[in-house]
């Protein structure tokens, strides 16, 4: 059981908000010691972790183009692409990007979307636009959530679209994992089973989308209110 | 053959000149921290695997170190990108619209692509890192539009690209980080405790059985950060054990169910950081958790959902 005190030293540091570096390293050192290691050896093992997964932060290389196109002024231009599109709301815009997202990952394109490609770059500013052009200046706390609810369109509609891709590395899993334990199964089949999640997710956040746009329309369009006086 | 190793050498080369740039830049008010940072995560890079294990670890304490205790400072208000409008620098829309397709259109036709893509009987990339490879390619044809199409000076590439790194900050380890966590659990038998205890507790009928396996799904990983740590874990501890072998359920509608409720739980952990704690990064929240509060009424509908309609369908 005291192999599980790193977890419990996860939990508690990440509940407390100190660094959450700082929490997984002394996460990391305990849960070696409780297998046994000696101190030495657990860094080693950390070290020879950490080198393993440098995959994983390959994905900084896009940042200077992005940076580039910040510079050329892309976010102005999807700010005012939006502007001028009358029907266009935050939640409308969301929603259409959320299906666009959901639809590419489920052919198997995931690559085609992401935080730092597209939500940075183009969806936040255009979800902002969108609420600006309407209602004035957002005030800071509207803004910030109009940013969240960018970057959770994007997630969403990447978990619950993806699985629909029978090459995708779950299904890829499930099929492996189940083979090894005697069980065979089609990745087909798996990949019919995620339909009627993704039905289900375009569905609940398409309406969280809507009630999002209500919320924004109540608490933005008297000016009194502005300003983040609701909740 | 480009493969894993040139792209270690390419990031390794953009961070070393991130480090660079902070050394050298005097208005910074942490530039030694950030060059130190930076510049040990460029050393990674570039010379990880000659290191050693041992010397590897003592990277990773000095990195987290740096981070931990106040070396880098938060991101600045941009300096360079707020200007550009004002002095008639805007890029031409068709200029900018071809850049920024260039990156997932290029990812995308090298991923295809590279299969077929030979040389004298020699594939030109990897295939095992046919995405990695292509990533970078992607990332390097738009910089270079970008010099060209967008007419920017070459040394932009740098201080914009390092701007956005000091943006996201030391949460831009994070995701490698807690992968490397994930391998010392691995390593010292973490997920096969976990699997007998929640085996042991979920004793009960069908449906009983059903549900402890969804919540254990999405609780496991949200203690993980990942659905794919969690899937084995849990269907070996009470998937194939009870749902399957006692009550006779059908192992397809559950394991595809049941990734699907592991996927819930990964929308509402920090643990998932490249997902949800990255983002709050790069968008300049307040607070780091916004992502995560923003989905977490999705992520518990649709987990209900899910658990029902396995509840419904794995038995039939």
């Amino acid at each position: 059981m005291l192999i599980l005190s790193g977890i419990v030293v996860v939990m508690a540091g990440f509940a407390a908000r100190i660094n959450p570096l700082l929490v997984i390293v002394v996460a990391a050192l305990l849960t070696g010691l409780a297998a046994g290691l000696n101190i030495i050896e657990v860094v080693a093992a950390l070290g020879k972790a950490f080198n393993d997964s440098r995959y994983i932060s390959v994905v900084w290389l896009i940042l200077p183009a992005i940076g580039l196109l910040e510079r050329a002024g892309l976010q102005q231009r999807a700010r005012t692409l939006i502007a001028g599109l009358r029907s266009a709301t935050t939640g409308r815009l969301l929603m259409l990007y959320f299906t666009l997202r959901q639809i590419t990952a489920a052919l198997g394109l995931t690559s085609l979307g992401g935080h730092a490609q597209m939500v940075r770059p183009l969806i936040a500013p255009m979800a902002e636009a969108a609420a600006e052009s309407r209602f004035g200046p957002l005030p800071d706390i509207w803004r910030q959530r109009v940013r969240a609810q960018a970057a959770a369109v994007d997630n969403i509609a990447l978990f619950f679209g993806e699985d629909l891709f029978v090459a995708i590395g779950s299904i890829l899993l499930i099929v492996g994992f189940l083979a090894g334990n005697g069980v065979t199964v089609a990745p087909l089949a798996l990949a019919l089973w995620a339909i009627p999640t993704a039905l289900a997710a375009a569905l609940i956040h398409g309406i969280r989308l809507h009630r999002f746009d209500r919320r924004l329309r109540r608490a933005l369009s008297v000016p009194d209110l502005a300003g983040g006086a609701t909740r | 053959m480009i493969g894993l190793g040139s792209v270690y050498l390419v990031a390794g080369l953009m961070f070393a000149g991130f480090a660079l740039a902070s050394a050298r830049d005097r208005s910074h008010p942490k530039r030694w921290g950030h060059a130190a940072f930076w510049g040990l995560f460029a050393l990674s890079f570039l010379l990880g695997d000659r290191l050693g294990d041992l010397a590897n670890g003592a990277l990773v304490i000095a990195l987290v170190l740096i981070a931990g205790l106040g070396g880098l400072a938060p991101a600045r208000p941009p300096a360079t990108a707020a200007t550009p409008a004002a002095a008639g620098n805007t890029g031409s829309g068709l200029g900018l619209l071809v850049t920024a397709l260039a990156i997932p259109l290029v990812t995308l036709a090298g991923v295809l692509a590279a299969p077929r893509l030979q040389w004298r009987e020699m594939p030109l990339i990897d295939p095992r890192h046919a995405t990695l490879v292509s990533l970078m390619l992607g990332a390097a044809v738009a910089v270079l539009l970008g010099l060209l199409l967008l007419r920017q000076p070459p040394r932009a590439a740098v201080d914009e690209g390092r701007r956005l790194m000091d943006t996201v900050g030391w949460a831009a380890l994070l995701p490698q980080m807690l992968a490397a966590l994930g391998a010392v659990f691995a390593l010292a038998g973490v997920g096969p405790v976990i699997g007998e205890l929640a085996g042991r507790l979920a004793i009960g009928g069908p449906y009983a059985s059903v549900v402890a396996y969804g919540l254990g799904m999405a609780l496991f990983t949200m203690i993980m950060g990942n659905a794919f740590a969690a899937f084995p874990v849990m269907t070996a501890g009470i998937g194939l054990p009870l749902v399957v072998q006692a009550h006779g359920g059908d192992p397809v509608a559950m394991g595809a169910i049941g990734m699907l409720s592991g996927f819930c739980g990964t929308l509402m952990t920090p643990m998932a950081a490249n997902f949800n704690l990255v983002p709050a990064a790069l968008l300049e929240l307040h607070d780091r958790h916004a992502v995560i509060k923003a989905q977490l009424p999705t992520a518990l509908a649709l987990l209900a959902f899910n658990i029902a309609l396995m509840a419904l369908v794995v038995y039939r």
